[in-house]
């Protein structure tokens, strides 16, 4: 059994600050994290590789500088990490981005299951774990809770749906997103930081891949961000003050003002 | 303060601090409450490999990364000890009883009993305190007596750390009861030996999420290979046990006078009266600057003498008890500041700091009494004048 | 390839450019900005150029003639035969961007029996309605769903394909968008038809609710969305309203599915769905310990609501991941939010900020919460929750 889980480094959102005048985010000095969708993704590729043997390959597309993502990955418990970078992967959206790391995975050749995060809180698209089963033609199953079983060439799961749990079953090879209730990710274990630190991580390039510059980064991307703003915070709400008496008073009124009416 | 702590001991900084956080800052109210031993805890510090950290490579740890042990086990200590005193003592209790056998074990016990200490499959306590028997390890009363191939324990050693929880205990007893403290000898036993039995849990004013009990020995049978180091060694046994452990506890002191500080900076810089902050009144900012001032001293000799021992160093029954008695009374003068500082929040249990005061107490008291501690240090210095040396 | 430029004409030396950039590798030499090789051309600078000094360049070498599409075309979503509310939201939308450049509103039904659901989706607003019909369709399944719908865009050639940006629409519209070789825009919130271009603006919250993002897919056809539920408004339905039906057989092999769905276990009594409800009482760090989220679960009982929690509470143990509400939990839009010792951070406002009303009850004054709430009540909730229940169920009796 080999899993690849794709990774990706994504600003830790919760340091973003706003310029207020200029209405522009200050992403100076926020640091770069392992998207933490990720961490279960991961840690469910462990807990398989770990009942049936086999290896984890994580991969990540994106400047040289995401590698931090991949030792991390390591550090937790991948056996290989694989960085997919070149100046013409630049600008990618999800369309050109899964198209890369599908070729990656093709290329890796062995790999019987991609698993991805549900969602990278940077942008939240959710679309990048699906856009590579379409890119590799093999199954996909999304919102993932829990994977109940992987056996003669299948993969049991629970997808979480509105309403309920989808008891779904694919055949192998397959591409699944995971969701956090699939799972506590395990924490990095100091073997694993020690190895992190050492291990050379091949970088893949767009020669490496075979890709045609016009299919991958900014010149692949049918989308492009044209304008950002910040959302409206101006709030005209009305503000309660008093005994808790009187504000529980006021609250009831509020929430019974329909039933009452 | 920069230690500058090398790549591997900040990685075992950094894992103990996310343990910390992620498992025990949530669970410590709980387990203090609760009297209970965290056993998920132990079992996720084994699975990140921090049990391992000061057992060499050859029985399955990792202590050659850190250069020994001492330190990595320093750091470690105090990183745990600044969410919980109660469950750094855990993990500290179980290096301590594994120390008796890296130290002074012959290497078919150490490959016998190490690897499992770990990987954290087994855990430790040591045995030496006995209710007539506490700064005077010479009291001890458990007999050990030869039968053949077998040694015949009799007698109930008391407020054991990990006692209950442990797998392995290293047990000192008396094997020639005419010698006294030279008639002592340490001993391996496994839980589970006919005639080893638990007795009473204790409910403790602190660290409360440690397991302190007595381990009850009726004509308990254990082989006669499980003897460490010869018959009559027992007490240079505790000792050099009790001198490589010291810096643990000054560490746990460290840390849990850290975790006061941490909460008691920012209570005060969020806390407003007579319209202000209070971390702007000189009287809090005084308190603040003298406790993070003795902390850094107490961490700043606790780590010394760590390095010294990982460096090699032969002596420092000395500077080891210097750290154990300055950290230990820094953590409880800390401590009460922090309760100090957030006032009437402070002595209620809804906030962290009245439990560090409770636990930075047992600090000033096991493993040698900060008296016994003082007495150390001044045979040491009145030894060394009679030499004329340093 | 793509490429970066600074217009020296243009750049006014600001520096705003410099905090912008995640990677830090712009800096100012003699009063101009200088973006070093090591770009990774994500465009965070661009738009925190006021002047429009930055210029990112595609290189596109093929073009496609995109004059070619026109129409809006909506992907219904049912469960068990029963299409779902976001269709409906989806068709007031895609009415109103069709009225707005002259074009026509299509639906896309897949399903085993559609019952009266074409007049229906007429009603709300489509022209066309396409019907495919197989007992495979009863439950939304990738492969299949994916074919036929890349088979009806391909023949329709839509300008604009929109489904709900729940997990079906998430789960089916990037297979089909890497497919047909187009773009996609996530979760949006807002969209527009821009009148010169013809391009669909496309407005969506990202980097955890911190920025509006708003996206074009110039150059390739359909433009496809998804959108999230129960922000766009569904028409009323308009029983005069004239459209086609027009069925869409699947074709050979289509229906072939290389997963399968072996059972649906819905949701028990009790495991409410929390973006289902109507109201949501919701707590965070303020609530304190698990014991408390009692008080929260007697009032959502009287208010026949469900109980959400920030990440803080989550966190922290005192109730289970499925009712977190926020960034890395679920987005929530109900009547009434009630947000109880919960400070309203970024995260957590993002998945919560497009309640109809939103209540906070939180005893710091200075709470970012206040800031954006409709009504917001300063006081203690452990004294103001239980005077409430005991208020609300006085007043019932």
């Amino acid at each position: 059994m080999r899993i690849a889980v794709a990774v990706k480094q994504v600003p830790d959102t919760a340091e973003v600050r706003i310029d207020p005048e200029r209405g522009t985010l200050i992403r100076e000095g926020v640091p770069s994290i392992l998207n933490p969708f990720d961490e279960y993704a991961l840690e469910e590729a462990f807990r398989w590789r770990d009942e049936l043997g086999g290896t984890v390959v994580v991969i990540t597309m994106g400047p040289p500088w995401a590698e931090s993502v991949l030792r991390e990955a390591v550090a937790m418990g991948a056996d290989e990490a694989l960085l997919i970078s070149d100046r013409a992967f630049a600008g990618a959206d999800t369309w050109a981005t899964s198209h890369t790391l599908a070729a990656a995975v093709t290329k890796l050749g062995d790999v019987d299951l991609v698993i991805t995060g549900k969602q990278a809180i940077d942008g939240d698209t959710a679309q990048t774990g699906p856009s590579i089963a379409a890119s590799l033609d093999w199954p996909q199953i999304t919102f993932v809770g829990k994977v109940r079983s992987i056996e003669d060439g299948h993969i049991l799961a629970e997808r979480y749906v509105e309403g309920g749990i989808e008891v779904v079953r694919s055949s192998l090879p397959a591409v699944v997103t995971i969701l956090k209730d699939a799972n506590t990710p395990r924490l990095p274990s100091l073997r694993g930081k020690m190895k992190a630190r050492k291990l050379e991580i091949p970088t893949w390039g767009i020669d490496d891949l075979g890709l045609d510059p016009a299919e991958t980064g900014l010149d692949g991307s049918p989308t492009r961000v044209v304008t950002i703003s910040t959302p409206e915070t101006s709030s005209d709400g009305e503000m309660h003050r008093g005994t808790p008496e009187e504000l529980a008073a006021v609250l009831a009124d509020l929430l019974l003002g329909e039933e009452e009416s | 303060m920069d230690y500058y702590l090398s790549d591997e001991l900040t990685d075992i900084r950094d894992i103990c601090r996310e343990i910390a956080e992620k498992y025990i800052v949530p669970a410590r109210a709980e387990l203090d409450e609760e009297n209970r031993f965290p056993r998920e805890i132990m079992k996720v510090m084994a699975d990140s490999d921090i049990l391992g950290i000061y057992i060499p490579e050859e029985f399955g740890g990792t202590a050659e990364a850190f250069g020994g042990g001492a330190m990595a086990l320093s750091v470690a200590t105090e990183e745990f000890s600044r969410a919980c005193g109660g469950v750094a003592v855990s993990y500290a209790a179980n290096a301590l009883g594994a120390m008796p056998i890296l130290i002074s074990a012959s290497d078919e016990q150490k490959t016998r009993y190490l690897p499992d200490l770990a990987s954290g499959r087994k855990l430790a306590a040591f045995a030496l305190t006995e209710s007539e028997a506490g700064s005077d390890a010479g009291g001890v009363k458990t007999k050990a007596i030869k039968d053949g191939d077998h040694y015949i324990l009799n007698g109930t050693k008391q407020w054991i750390t990990n006692g209950g929880e442990a797998q392995v205990y290293t047990v000192i007893a008396l094997t020639d009861p005419s010698r006294g403290a030279r008639g002592l000898s340490a001993f391996i036993v496994e839980e589970g030996t006919p005639g080893f039995s638990y007795g009473k849990k204790e409910d403790k004013m602190g660290i409360r999420a440690s397991a302190t009990r007595e381990l009850i020995f009726e004509d308990c049978r254990i082989p006669a290979e499980n003897l460490i180091s010869g018959e009559g060694r027992g007490f240079i046994v505790a000792m050099k046990t009790l001198n490589r452990s010291r810096p643990g506890v000054a560490s746990q002191a460290v840390g849990i006078a850290q975790g006061a500080l941490d909460e008691a900076a920012k209570y005060a810089s969020q806390r407003r009266q007579f319209g202000q902050r209070i971390d702007s009144f000189q009287a809090i900012q005084f308190m603040l600057a003298d406790m993070a001032t003795q902390i850094e001293a107490a961490r700043a000799l606790t780590y010394s003498v760590a390095r010294m021992i990982d460096a090699g160093a032969k002596k420092y029954e000395k500077v080891s008890a210097m750290a154990k008695v300055f950290a230990s009374d820094v953590a409880m003068k800390v401590t009460t500041d922090a309760v100090q500082i957030l006032g009437g929040y402070g002595y209620m249990k809804e906030y962290p700091v009245e439990k560090m005061m409770r636990d930075a107490k047992i600090t000033q008291i096991y493993e040698g009494t900060n008296q016994i501690q003082r007495a150390v240090i001044a045979s040491a210095l009145i030894k060394e004048t009679a030499a004329g040396g340093n | 390839m793509a490429s970066i430029e600074v217009r020296k004409d243009t750049c006014v030396g600001c520096g705003a450019c410099v905090p912008a950039c995640p990677y830090g590798v712009i800096s100012m030499e003699d009063g101009l900005a200088i973006i070093s090789d090591e770009c990774y051309l994500c465009g965070a600078c661009e738009s925190s150029c006021s002047f429009g000094a930055i210029i990112i360049r595609q290189d596109k070498s093929e073009k496609v003639d995109i004059s070619e599409y026109s129409g809006i075309m909506v992907l219904a979503e049912q469960r068990d035969r029963v299409v779902d509310h976001s269709t409906l939201e989806l068709l007031g939308e895609a009415r109103r961007l069709a009225d707005s450049c002259g074009q026509e509103v299509l639906a896309a039904l897949l399903t085993s029996d559609c019952g009266d659901w074409p007049a229906r989706l007429v009603e709300h607003g489509a022209d066309r309605v396409l019907v495919t019909s197989a007992a495979e369709l009863t439950h939304f399944r990738t492969e299949p769903f994916t074919q036929i719908v890349s088979r009806m865009i391909e023949e329709m050639r839509p300008a604009v394909v929109l489904a709900a940006a729940t997990t079906t629409g998430r789960d089916l519209m990037p297979r089909i968008a890497k497919n047909l070789n187009t773009g996609l825009t996530a979760d949006c919130t807002e969209l527009v038809i821009d009148g010169e271009s013809g391009n669909l603006m496309q407005t969506r919250p990202a980097f955890g609710g911190n920025i509006m993002a708003t996206i074009v897919c110039a150059d390739t056809r359909p433009q496809m969305a998804t959108v999230r539920p129960r922000v766009m408004k569904a028409l009323e339905p308009d029983p005069a309203r004239a459209g086609e039906v027009v069925e869409f057989p699947a074709a050979h092999g289509e229906l072939d599915s290389r997963t399968e769905i072996l059972e649906f276990l819905p949701l028990e009594e009790g495991e409410v769905d929390i973006t289902e409800s109507d109201i949501i009482v919701s707590g965070g760090r303020g609530v304190k310990d698990s014991t408390n989220f009692a008080l929260l679960e007697e009032l959502a009982g009287l208010l026949d609501a469900s109980v959400g929690a920030s990440r803080a509470s989550v966190d922290a143990g005192w109730i289970p991941y499925p009712h977190q509400v926020g960034q890395t939990g679920k987005t929530v839009n109900p009547k009434t939010y009630i947000a109880c010792g919960i400070s309203g951070a970024i995260q957590h406002r993002v998945g919560m900020q497009s309640s109809d009303r939103i209540i906070a009850i939180n005893k710091d004054e200075t709470a970012p919460i206040f800031e954006f709430c409709h009504e917001g009540f300063i006081g203690d909730l452990f004294e103001i929750l239980p005077l409430v229940i005991k208020e609300i169920k006085k007043r019932r009796s």
